[in-house]
């Protein structure tokens, strides 16, 4: 269990977390929400011990960061932000050299180097120096530094960052398989990334904490939220029948995919029979129709645009 | 684990990535041949004709002025500059333990190169009756005088992520505590300063403790000198790495 309670820090006059509080359970992936330069780092590099709180407490599993350090970060695996290591050290050395400082019993410091090598694919590097290898390994390598002695508290600071899909899909998985005895904080601010893994997300804006939910609650908060989403050739009459129509709010072409149509419902309407019928009725045959789940990018917009941004 | 044993392995990954690039291997050559000229050439080691090693020891102070701080400057600037430093200090050890690390494995370099200059104390034996005693207490100083330097060094390299400054900072820095001793300089001090100050600030320099010791008495004064230095250095060291984390 990690609990944080009214942390606060600033740099300078610069505040970069704003009173946050939240808690995380084992077997729990949170996701942590952000722009950039919201204090998402910030805050994990306080929860991970490196940057100490102005004020406000954080404790894992009842012990406190602050006055218990050492026995907190023997507990906790931690990817800092960008993954950096040692690049003059090769792949194994720096992964003996992590399992050594973390005191991974000395009979298992190989047999743990070598299975966090095999379940992280970096044997075919593992002579190789670090700067040598392309970001994607490098970022592997900060993985298996962070994971190697099995922590019970794993803090991952944009873990897929410059990963190809494969890749980012082979992480998440990997995340999943290790989140079942585990708390994780992941940051991201891919989206999909939360749905695919996180079983809460927080969302935080200029330090402060803004939404605090299950992806799918949140997605229920969009305001494409059981909106109809249709691939069609509309013109003008088809768009003014169907803004006619009971309980529909607006209609409008989805932004960033041309063909696409979305009829959004007043709110708790069900509106997907009578489009179909009207399109039925007016012999239109979408390409595709769907009702939506709501949207996640569209919910992180809203509750981290400032008004500055919006009047802008 | 202790302390110790955490400090251990840092020394030694610390050790290992002096050895990683080419850079050590010249270093250890550059330390040889720079002493070996300076012995024979500067210090006219065989017009002496004398069978000890003061031409060898003479130039230490100088040598170590340029040759200490680049092997200090990457101590903290280059894991501040890498952003290893958080991957350090979220490792389960103390700022303590990282900073006696990184400090020894500078230190047991320093006295690698040492030993890389034994050729010059078999040859004064070879050549006639030296008193090994002296030289080993020499050697002793040199390698403390060493240390203080890298002390220095490091908690210079702690205020900077820029591994240049932290050179130029570190060798200003020690010509200070080495001009402190130096006779026209601490002259100059006597003449202008009250005695008590300018004695006080003469004893700080290392080129006074290290002629000291070179004379071949280990006085507990000049070695504690040395000792407190280093220690107290080290203990800015983590006052520095703690309180620039912050930022």
């Amino acid at each position: 269990m990690i609990e944080i309670q009214q942390l606060n820090k600033s740099f300078g006059r610069f505040k970069a977390v704003d009173n946050l509080s939240f808690s995380v359970s084992p077997g729990e992936v949170l996701g942590f929400l952000g722009p950039n330069g919201a204090g998402k780092s910030t805050t994990m590099r306080m929860i991970s011990g490196f940057l100490k709180p102005d004020s406000g407490r954080i404790s894992i599993f009842g012990k406190d960061v602050q006055s218990q350090p050492l026995e907190i970060k023997r507990q906790l695996g931690y990817l800092p932000e960008g993954a950096p290591s040692y690049g003059d050290m090769r792949v194994g050395s720096f992964l003996k050299f992590i399992a050594q400082v973390r005191g991974v019993d000395h009979g298992n410091t190989s047999a743990a180097v070598e299975s966090v090598m095999d379940r992280l694919h970096l044997q075919a590097v593992r002579l190789r120096p670090i700067d040598t290898l392309s970001k994607g390994f490098q970022r592997r390598v900060g993985l298996a530094q962070a994971i190697l002695h099995n922590p019970k508290v794993l803090i991952l600071d944009e873990p897929t960052d410059g990963l190809d899909p494969n890749q980012k899909f082979e992480v998440r998985e990997l995340i999943r398989e290790l989140s079942s005895d585990k708390i994780v904080i992941i940051s991201t601010h891919i989206l999909e990334e939360v749905e695919a893994v996180c079983q809460r997300a927080v969302i935080i804006n200029q330090g402060a904490l803004v939404a605090d939910a299950t992806p799918a609650q949140l997605k229920a908060t969009s305001m494409y939220y059981q909106a109809v989403e249709l691939n069609v050739d509309a013109d003008q009459p088809l768009i003014d029948a169907l803004l006619a129509l009971d309980g529909v709010a607006d209609v409008f072409r989805a932004p960033e995919q041309r063909d696409q149509w979305v009829v959004i419902p007043h709110a708790g309407a069900a509106i997907l029979p009578v489009v179909q019928n009207l399109l039925r009725g007016k012999g239109v045959e979408p390409k595709s129709i769907a009702v939506s789940a709501g949207r996640l990018d569209d919910v992180f917009r809203r509750v981290t645009q400032t008004d500055a941004d919006k009047e802008g | 684990m202790n302390s110790i044993t955490r400090s251990y392995i840092v020394a030694r990954r610390e050790l290992r990535s002096y050895f990683a690039t080419p850079l050590a291997y010249i270093f250890l050559s550059v330390f040889a041949l720079l002493s070996g000229f300076l012995t024979f050439e500067m210090g006219s080691f065989f017009r002496r004709e004398q069978a000890d090693l003061m031409s060898f020891f003479t130039f230490h102070p100088w040598l170590y002025l340029v040759l200490m701080p680049p092997l200090a400057m990457r101590l903290w600037a280059e894991e501040r500059q890498t952003g290893t430093i958080e991957l350090l200090m979220t490792l389960p050890i103390t700022t303590l333990d990282a900073v006696l690390g990184k400090f020894f494995a500078a230190w047991v370099f320093s006295a690698l190169a040492l030993l890389a200059t034994c050729p010059i104390w078999w040859s004064v034996n070879y050549l006639g009756q030296p008193d090994n005693g002296v030289i080993l207490a020499a050697y002793i100083g040199s390698w403390l005088m060493g240390g203080s330097f890298l002390a220095l060094g490091s908690f210079l390299s702690a205020l900077t992520k820029n591994q240049i400054i932290a050179f130029v900072l570190s060798l200003m820095v020690s010509l200070m505590f080495l001009l402190l001793g130096f006779a026209p300089v601490s002259a100059a001090l006597e003449s202008a300063l009250p005695a008590s100050l300018a004695q006080l600030l003469t004893s700080m320099s290392f080129l006074t403790h290290f002629q000291a010791i070179t004379r071949g008495v280990l006085d507990i004064r000049d070695v504690s000198f040395f000792v407190i230095f280093i220690a107290l250095w080290l203990l800015a060291t983590v006052a520095v790495v703690d309180w620039k984390r912050a930022e």
